[in-house]
């Protein structure tokens, strides 16, 4: 019973999602209020329908329910309670579900808050939402159906994935789409401003806002992914280049891009048509990532079961979503001329080299991705080494690090390059002495570390030396904030990937080897029951100078319905380094086991240095300038309203 | 020439530096990175990159893994059923892999014959074949097929 209602849920959904994208639309072109104001229900009603939906398919896991092809597929009778909800969304079918739902979620939340949009600019916000909705809909009913039956149920389930039963699953792909599908917001503005021809700086003020929840949702996903690949995959990496992760990066870097821009185009009317491209871009950047994650066309470790038509279908939708809103640009951009010019020393153009920067990133890493493929087509295969992406972004983030503090230097409007670059001399004197400080203290780091820690001092003491001369208000303060983040990010990534240690040893039980000044103890192994999986423990005990520092238990698990083990790392955190053990697998007969062994150094600093960045984008929206401004439009259209009466 | 068209000449020489510039370390760090793909069929005919890195994929022969008592020198034998490739490789093979299991590793051909790997690559569902391994069997399939 719970199965056909949730299906048929689904199809209300459709049917209703068409519906807003239509009424609305028509509303605003017949200009009839009462069409227009329709939206609004529809868009509660819709986001209803669609989370029943959602909570019927973790119901049918929490129950058990196996003749429910999803759900025998991704359970067993062992899985424990947790991770059975959330192997809701641990395949295909089911996280498309969970992205629609929250992309039903953002479309109720701009249908809520949206107070400072007009009647006529709303309705076309949301029809155009609807038709995202609408697409994805269709995508999961014709293609990836969770709700499918099977008769007679299996005895038991085929489990889930033993990689997917742990915390980063809880979290990682909900808040990464979040952000994927928060991007479609701007995006719907864009496609609405450019059907309407005009676009105002209270427009941009208003998408500017979601963006930056969108942005820093999407940061958070990534972080969680990268810190949950680092822990689970035993191989000590934090990034891989993989095509999946690039994936989530691409509307990321085009987001970064987008929220700079908005920065200046809020202000004036200057770079409104490159703000609406960047927005049709990022979002059909991550519908591009979509495509790629679930087509199974490049290999990836992440493995969503690969079939053709799911990849034809998302095909489609970008061909819709991108070729539509792009079409459109072509025909209207000339109606979002920018009519006040922009001095070239100002913090405007400053902003505007950062949006470059980042789009050329976006298209360095959107080629590396994508080649792959242009080359499968003719016929012969290859793959892109992680070494073109680190050289090219390394080489393509140097200007962005020395412009940031240039960039929060010099003045809005009217600046001076040359003074502002005078003023910036100290900083970059306390950056050299820093780095040369950190040179002699880690005892040499090669090249391109050391290029990387002199830009994040100099990112890290310019955003200081600015924030304290300045007067403070929220996006001000946001601004500095994130840029911090920028500088531990920077310091973190060339600690950990310039000056790490890895050592891949046998190791006998009681054997002692040292390692960066410290001395490993391998003690055995010893097999070990647990909730759903039984392990082989190994123990290894680190110390340092004679004492214990820490005792290490990394695991090799094996779940009853896997065939093979999963290896489960261990790791002593620490705030300058990580120390990381995990098993390879035993050798012979006499309890030696192949061991990795990782000293990681200030790699939580990376990630810490992301939770910067996020929490500047959040910061960023308490901003009473903006407050203020959107205050004053309420007032006016209240007051046209009136008057208008 | 006005300051303000001084400015936009050099903004634009600028500009078009910029681009040459990013052009050309992209080419080269292209043709540095990029890894091709080959199967045990193509390396028998001898159809590989020399004395640089690329990518054999195909299936890891039963029987064929052998490892050092007192090292984690390992080698196995990398088949697509029509041909074999010997690889070795120095270090902790991943969790996925299995005799009878589709399997990529990154590396060069020796003179020797035997392909020497750096990195043997892990998936993470045991469920799955890499794309790669896949095609490997796939085209020495037809290719038998077609000489029998």
């Amino acid at each position: 019973m719970l199965p056909a209602i949730g299906q048929f849920n689904l199809i209300l959904a459709l049917v209703l999602s068409l519906l807003l994208t239509v009424v609305p639309m028509v509303g605003y072109a017949k200009n009839k209020a009462n069409l227009m104001h329709l939206g609004r229900p529809l868009a509660y009603v819709l986001f209803a329908l669609v989370l029943s939906s959602f909570l019927i398919l973790i119901t049918l896991f929490v129950q058990q329910d196996f003749t429910v092809t999803y759900v025998w597929q991704h359970s067993s009778l062992a899985l424990p309670l947790r991770y059975r909800i959330t192997a809701t969304w641990g395949a295909h079918e089911g996280s498309i579900l969970m992205w629609i739902t929250i992309q039903a979620l953002w479309v109720a939340l701009v249908a809520k808050f949206s107070g400072a949009l007009k009647p006529d600019q709303l309705a076309r916000v949301l029809s155009i939402l609807g038709l995202i909705t609408a697409g994805f809909i269709a995508f999961i009913l014709f293609t990836s159906n969770p709700f499918e039956r099977t008769f007679p149920a299996p005895l038991d389930g085929r489990d889930l994935n033993p990689l997917l039963q742990d915390f980063g699953m809880i979290v990682h792909p909900p808040l990464l789409y979040f952000g994927y599908v928060g991007l479609s917001v701007a995006f719907a503005l864009s496609v609405a401003a450019l059907i309407g021809g005009n676009i105002d700086e209270h427009w941009i003020r208003w998408s500017r806002k979601w963006t930056n929840m969108a942005w820093a949702f999407l940061t958070m996903g990534i972080i969680l992914g990268s810190w949950w690949a680092y822990y689970e995959l035993g191989w000590g990496g934090w990034w891989f280049w993989d095509p999946v992760e690039n994936a989530s990066f691409l509307p990321w870097l085009a987001g970064t891009a987008l929220i700079h821009v908005q920065a200046v185009s809020e202000r004036k009317n200057a770079f409104r048509g490159w703000t609406v491209l960047l927005a049709i871009t990022a979002f059909s950047l991550s519908v591009l990532g979509t495509f790629l994650v679930r087509s199974g066309s490049i290999t990836s470790v992440h493995s969503f079961a690969a079939d053709p038509t799911r990849g034809l279908f998302i095909l489609g939708l970008l061909a819709i979503f991108a070729g539509g809103a792009l079409t459109l640009f072509a025909l209207r951009a000339d109606k979002l001329k920018s009519t006040e010019s922009v001095a070239f020393d100002s913090k405007e153009t400053l902003l505007l080299a950062n949006s470059l920067i980042f789009i050329v990133a976006t298209f360095t890493v959107l080629l590396g991705t994508l080649f792959p493929m242009i080359f499968e087509a003719m016929g012969e295969k290859i793959s892109v080494g992680a070494p073109y992406f680190g050289l090219m972004f390394f080489l393509i983030m140097i200007p962005m690090a020395m412009l940031l503090p240039v960039g929060g230097q010099i003045r809005w409007h009217k600046g001076a390059l040359g003074s502002s670059c005078l003023a910036l001399w100290p900083y970059l004197t306390v950056a050299i002495l820093l780095t040369a400080l950190t040179w002699w203290l880690v005892g040499g780091i090669n090249v391109r570390g050391t290029v990387c820690v002199l830009g994040a001092f100099w990112v890290f003491s310019a955003t200081t030396g600015q924030f304290f001369q300045q007067k403070k208000h929220a996006s001000f303060v946001g601004m500095s904030v994130a840029h911090w983040g920028v500088a531990f990010f920077l310091f973190g990534m060339a600690m950990v990937e310039h000056t790490d240690t890895e050592k891949d040893v046998l190791m006998r039980p009681g054997q002692v080897i040292e390692l960066g000044g410290k001395t490993f103890e391998f003690k055995g192994v010893e097999w070990v029951s647990k909730e759903n999986y039984r392990a082989q423990q190994g123990q290894v005990v680190v110390s340092e100078g004679g004492t214990v520092i820490a005792t290490l238990k990394p695991q090799k698990r094996h779940y009853p319905k896997q065939q093979n083990p999963m290896t489960e790392a261990s790791i002593h955190p620490g705030l300058t380094k990580d120390i990381y053990v995990s098993l390879g697998e035993q050798v012979n007969d006499a309890g030696a086991w192949a061991v990795r062994i990782y000293i990681k150094p200030f790699i939580r600093w990376m990630w810490f240095g992301g939770i910067l960045m996020l929490t500047g984008a959040v910061i960023g929206l308490f901003s009473a300038r903006i407050k203020r401004l959107e205050q004053r439009q309420r007032d006016q259209m209240m007051q046209e309203s009136l008057g208008l009466s | 020439m006005t300051p303000t068209r001084k400015k936009r000449l050099m903004l634009i020489v600028m500009v078009f530096l910029g681009v040459a510039l990013a052009t050309a370390i992209f080419l080269t760090a292209f043709k540095e990175n990029i890894m091709f793909f080959k199967s045990p069929t193509e390396i028998n005919a001898g159809d590989f990159p020399k004395q640089r890195n690329f990518r054999i994929g195909g299936m890891v022969k039963d029987q064929s893994l052998q490892r050092a008592n007192d090292s984690l020198q390992v080698s196995f034998v990398v088949t697509d059923h029509a041909h074999d490739v010997t690889v070795t490789y120095q270090g902790i093979l991943p969790d996925l892999f299995r005799e009878g299991q589709g399997v990529v590793a990154i590396g060069q051909m020796n003179n020797d014959g035997v392909f020497h790997a750096e990195e043997v690559l892990a998936k993470h569902d045991e469920n799955y074949m890499p794309p790669e391994a896949a095609a490997a069997v796939e085209a020495a399939k037809k290719y038998k097929e077609g000489s029998n």
